[in-house]
């Protein structure tokens, strides 16, 4: 594994499955009484916030926390960023402040990547642009694990604004290297041009392969990316591609229902689905905080290049 | 780019094929137990821990990974043969509380399995198989520091071979071994390497 997190791609098998298996010891410490251990004492963990969030960012922090390390929280609003001052000597701040890892979310694809170039620590990508979110992918690939028994031969769909988002194309490159079966489902202007080179399936018929899957993963319509009209009301995209009681009934008895959160509810999800027994989404966010503790772990573990 | 190679301790095969040693030598290499000495030392100290806890009642053994946890298994078995107690057994993994991780590779991490009433208020008898620096027993303790109050704590250990660089000793030995710094000790357990058997190997000079 390389010394940074960008891609879900960069992955190889191997490396997906000690950072699954070291979350899956991880998830002990969540169940007891004194939630922390001392392995990253004394090293400092940047986050770095270019965007709005609130689970990537409190689950990065918590994941750090866990594991003994100085968490420094930077956020664009209101910092030197707001007064016009470049990624590069931002980076260049952090780096003299003595960053071991910097986790960083960016509205520009490629924001990480051209990070990685500048400072010494350990660059995790929390998110960049329409690009990749990798541990999201992680921990969606750790929830399903857990629920599925393994992710080897699975059939995993993934239903909706492909287009805008960075969760499905990590979840696609992950899910591939782990050998689960992936199938993508969208209108078609909701998905990118290059999805032909993508190593899944395309769908548009979400009820023909609803029946076939063992995963249900919904992706939120990004409206805050929308800037034109990708189906003509939001009426007819929740029914031809929401997840409501009907549809759920179509899967089997053993299949999930994933998020990624956060959800519209009513929209790409019905209430009473996302609420069900089989939806995993609560469990999600609990399993994000151990797989970014795994991740962090396995960066920062050893000795120092 | 640095790689995840996972590295586990030196030393050769269970069937011993060897390869020259660093002074270009093959290294001296000589079985110090073999399977009925390791059968009888854990006899011997899941009689102890009975004496010595006057009938292992509030006793909890806790397997450091990976040998030490077969190890307190081996125990468990035995002591249950003895006296018809079943005694709680788990394993505690020190990885996260090592005082050398910045000092090699990230490594894997072993299992942490309690049993299901927890640790606190028992006595805890820690397992592993060789017994050296006393940093991985330092370690140990600060995990169960994290994971309750136990009453006690005493320390179990199929091989002690000395060179103890912290304030520890061990209250069950299976075999006291003296050994110079440079030789290797290597326990083989069935469960694991397919045969029982405990190693001591020349280093040669350094």
């Amino acid at each position: 594994m390389n010394r940074h997190l960008i891609s879900a791609g960069d992955l190889a098998k191997d490396d997906a499955l000690l950072i699954l298996d070291t979350a899956e010891e991880l998830a002990r410490v969540s169940e007891r009484s004194i939630k922390k251990l001392p392995t990253l004492r004394g090293r400092t963990v940047v986050n770095l916030f270019f965007e709005d969030s609130t689970r990537t960012r409190i689950s990065f922090e918590a994941a750090a926390k866990r594991l003994s390390a100085d968490v420094i929280n930077f956020s664009a609003k209101g910092s030197s960023v707001s007064k016009g001052e470049s990624l590069k000597d931002t980076a260049l701040t952090l780096e003299a402040m003595g960053a071991d890892a910097v986790v960083i979310r960016h509205s520009a694809s490629g924001a990480p990547h051209r990070l990685a170039n500048w400072v010494h620590g350990s660059v995790v990508n929390a998110g960049d642009g329409t690009h990749e979110h990798p541990t999201q992918a992680l921990l969606d690939a750790f929830s399903m694990r857990r629920r599925l028994g393994g992710l080897e031969g699975r059939k995993v769909t993934i239903v909706g604004d492909v287009l805008h988002s960075r969760v499905a194309r990590s979840n696609v490159l992950l899910l591939h290297t782990l050998g689960a079966e992936v199938t993508l489902v969208a209108p078609p202007t909701l998905l990118p041009v290059s999805i032909g080179t993508w190593p899944c399936e395309v769908s548009y018929d979400l009820d023909a392969v609803l029946p076939k899957s063992d995963a249900v993963m919904m992706l939120r319509v990004q409206k805050e990316r929308m800037n034109a009209a990708y189906f003509p009301s939001e009426r007819e995209y929740s029914r031809r591609y929401g997840l409501d009681r009907e549809r759920f009934a179509k899967m089997t008895d053993e299949a999930i229902v994933m998020h990624p959160g956060p959800m519209n509810r009513g929209m790409e999800i019905a209430a009473e689905v996302a609420d069900s027994a089989r939806s995993t989404i609560v469990e999600q966010v609990a399993n994000g905080v151990t797989i970014r503790m795994a991740v962090l772990y396995l960066l920062l573990g050893g000795e120092t290049a | 780019m640095v790689s995840f190679a996972v590295s586990e301790s030196a030393g050769p095969d269970p069937q011993g094929s060897y390869t020259t040693g660093p002074d270009g030598k093959r290294p001296d290499t000589r079985a110090v137990l073999e399977a009925p000495d390791i059968h009888r030392a854990l006899t011997r100290i899941a009689h102890e821990i009975l004496e010595r806890t006057k009938g292992a009642d509030d006793v909890v053994l806790l397997g450091i990974p990976t040998r030490g946890a077969t190890l307190a298994r081996r125990l468990g078995e035995r002591i249950e043969r003895f006296e018809g107690v079943k005694i709680p057994v788990g394993s505690v993994d020190i990885t996260m509380y090592r005082d050398d991780l910045r000092r090699g590779p990230v490594r894997p991490l072993g299992p942490t399995e309690l049993p299901p009433d927890g640790i606190d208020g028992r006595v805890v008898v820690l397992v592993d198989d060789v017994l050296y620096s006393g940093r991985t027993v330092r370690a140990a303790l600060d995990a169960l520091n994290d994971l309750g109050r136990p009453t006690s704590v005493q320390l179990a250990t199929l091989v002690d071979r000395g060179h103890r660089e912290l304030p520890i000793r061990a209250d069950y030995v299976g075999k006291n071994l003296p050994t110079a710094k440079s030789e290797k000790v290597k326990v083989y357990l069935q469960e694991i390497d397919g045969r029982d058997a405990v190693l001591l190997m020349k280093g040669g000079a350094r």
